[in-house]
């Protein structure tokens, strides 16, 4: 079992409407991930379902029983915090058993838990060290092999990885998916890295100012952004965006298209540009350029491509990838 | 810590620092010198410092005269006791301000500490009246209720500062593991507080040991603690200065060693939040 669901539910700090209103359906076993940036609301939202803030109005089913009304304790879920929080005077044996000696298990069994958790996650050799003694990445892990033991009916995440640099959060990242395929649980995930999002998510709900803005798999958003929000957060770099007559021609406010559907190259419908910078990443060249149809361009081409700034580029839009929205940002559907 | 400060200045702010410690340990220096000498020679002009016939007549008589077990067996009961209660009223109180503040919870927290700027003597009239008709004059339990109530801001004050130092992610980790209020409170605030929690009970019990006003005022002789032993032994003329230094030597000393030890510990709990 792990299903949650949210059911109008909103959220005020005094006078400030933080969540003016949430529905939303997790499905058992799934991986999904709140994205939006920063401000926006993911980790009120966590919380809510946590029980770390009590809802203003709405319910919050889980495994379809309204649990609003509980406490954190109650709910049997798992938090892992962005900041570890890992209790500072416990082993990391203390820190992992916690739970379960809360929840009165027996000794011989909580060992065996304990045991099994810190082998999977590496920890055996660290057991009875206390987590100031122990790298970010090992502490992470401690948080982690403290919401497993529990067996919980959902993992929540908050931003876990922010904390770490950049090549050990690429290894987290793969070793909490593994851990998704071996446990087959229900996580909810937040992050405000749109990265972490798309390579991680079952579904991915994006937020904008404490609303959805579309719950979608990373290629439904990556292929059909419903609003310019969303087209512009997911993706990177960031899908070009046009106002203006030339948006017009296409019968629309706004186009927008993404850097990897404009080619280079001559042809009928070809706009010539001039090339500002270009950043080589080796499998990849971001190339910036300015046109005077369409105003500046990001075109990403692959492998190396020699573009030095001043010169002159001819490029061709893909026109099944030209996304359209109206005055209002919601994207318009092909008739 | 390794900062290269000129000799010279270092030099001028030790001597400084020991001229402003003896300065304001002169006078307890002074009183237990004086329970050493003779009646006499404790008032004569020009005063003896260190040379003068040591003698320990006065402690004899003082033992003698007065039942010192028994005020001092009363200062600790009443120390430790309403430091105790205190704790575990401020306890709560401290936690639910810390960690649940709402919007008046500094004015809350500045409306106790106010209490502490009111004269005492004010209250002294209607509480001693109401002792009186409660029969709690003169009574350990009477006392220890005064002594935890006018702490208890304190107590709150100080273990609200510790307690803001602890990242409230540890407790809210506690709730998602399940702990209920209890358990967080005693298995993972409690012990992380534990240095803070500490020295808010020493220097309580220091606070309520030395507390003058109110014992004085409250008790007689049942329940009286050693400020009224030592009061016991003023007299307006002054004819007895020995006896008085020796009595109060007898009344500071077991807090004064207390705080010896303690001394570190008080250190560090008094600037926690100061330096971190
Ligand atoms: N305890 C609180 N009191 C008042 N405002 C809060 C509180 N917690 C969050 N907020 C506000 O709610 C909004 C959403 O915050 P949050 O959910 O933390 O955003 P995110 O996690 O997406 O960065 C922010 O504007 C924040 O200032
Ligand atoms: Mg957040």
């Amino acid at each position: 079992m792990g299903t949650i669901r949210l059911q109008s539910v909103t959220k005020r700090f005094d006078a400030v409407e933080v969540i003016p209103g949430v529905d939303l359906s997790i499905r058992e076993g799934e991986f999904i991930v709140f994205v939006g940036p920063s401000g926006c609301g993911k980790s009120t939202i966590l919380r809510l379902i946590a029980g770390l803030e009590d809802v203003s109005s709405g319910e919050i089913f889980i495994d379809e029983k309204p649990v609003a009304q509980e406490p954190a304790s109650q709910r049997g879920l798992a938090m892992v915090f962005q900041s570890y929080a890992l209790y500072p005077h416990m082993s990391v044996r203390g820190n992992i058993a916690f739970g379960l000696k809360m929840a009165g298990q027996p000794k011989e069994l909580i060992e065996a838990k304990v045991a099994k958790a810190a082998e999977t996650l590496n920890l055996t050799d660290y057991l009875d060290r206390k987590p100031r003694q122990l790298s970010g990445g090992q502490r992470q892990r401690v948080a982690i092999g403290r919401a497993i033991v529990r067996e919980p009916k959902a993992f929540l995440f908050d931003e876990p990885l922010s904390n770490l640099d950049a090549a050990l959060r690429v290894q987290m990242r793969l070793e909490i998916m593994q851990l998704h395929k071996t446990l087959k649980a229900t996580m909810v995930y937040v992050t405000h890295d749109q990265v972490e999002a798309m390579t991680m998510a079952d579904r991915i709900v994006v937020l904008n100012k404490g609303r959805i803005e579309q719950v979608g798999t990373p290629m439904e958003l990556y292929d059909r952004p419903n609003s310019l929000f969303v087209a512009g957060f997911i993706g990177s770099p960031k899908m070009n965006l046009v106002s203006g007559p030339a948006a017009e021609q296409y019968g629309a406010a706004t186009i927008g298209i993404r850097p990897e559907h404009i080619a280079i190259g001559e042809g009928a419908k070809a706009v010539t540009a001039r090339i500002r910078i270009a950043e080589h990443l080796g499998s990849d060249t971001f190339i910036h350029l300015d046109t005077d149809e369409l105003g500046a361009l990001t075109v990403r081409a692959q492998g190396h491509v020699e573009a030095a700034p001043g010169t002159s580029l001819s490029v061709i839009l893909d026109p099944a990838r030209i996304h359209r929205f109206d005055a209002h940002g919601k994207v318009i559907v092909h008739a | 810590m390794a900062r290269a400060i000129p000799l010279q200045r270092r030099l001028f702010m030790t001597i400084l620092a020991w001229a402003a410690g003896l300065l304001i340990f002169f006078p307890v220096l002074w009183t237990v010198l004086t329970s050493f000498k003779t009646e006499l020679e404790a008032f004569s002009t020009p005063p003896k410092l260190f040379f003068f016939d040591w003698t320990l007549e006065n402690y004899s008589i003082v033992q003698e005269r007065s039942n010192y077990l028994r005020f001092a067996s009363n200062s600790i009961i009443l120390s430790v006791g309403s430091t105790l209660i205190a704790l575990a009223f401020g306890i709560p109180a401290a936690w639910a301000m810390a960690f649940q503040p709402g919007k008046r919870t500094k004015d809350l927290l500045m409306w106790m500490l106010s209490t502490k700027m009111m004269p005492p003597v004010g209250a002294l009239i209607p509480l001693y009246l109401g002792f009186r008709d409660m029969g709690l004059l003169d009574t350990r339990g009477g006392l220890i209720a005064v002594l935890f109530l006018i702490n208890l801001p304190i107590v709150v004050w100080m273990l609200y500062t510790y307690f803001k130092e602890i990242p409230v992610d540890i407790l809210e980790a506690a709730r998602m593991d399940g702990a209920s209020l209890w358990k967080e409170l005693v298995f993972v605030l409690a012990p992380m507080a534990v240095p803070g929690i500490a020295s808010t009970m020493l220097l309580n019990v220091i606070l309520a040991w030395n507390e003058a006003f109110w014992t004085l005022n409250l008790s007689t002789s049942e329940a009286a603690p050693l400020t009224v032993f030592i009061a016991s032994y003023s007299s307006p003329e002054g004819l007895f200065w020995a006896k008085l230094s020796a009595a109060s030597t007898m009344a500071i000393a077991p807090i004064l060693v207390l705080g010896w030890f303690a001394q570190r510990q008080l250190v560090r709990g008094l600037t926690f939040g100061a330096v971190k």
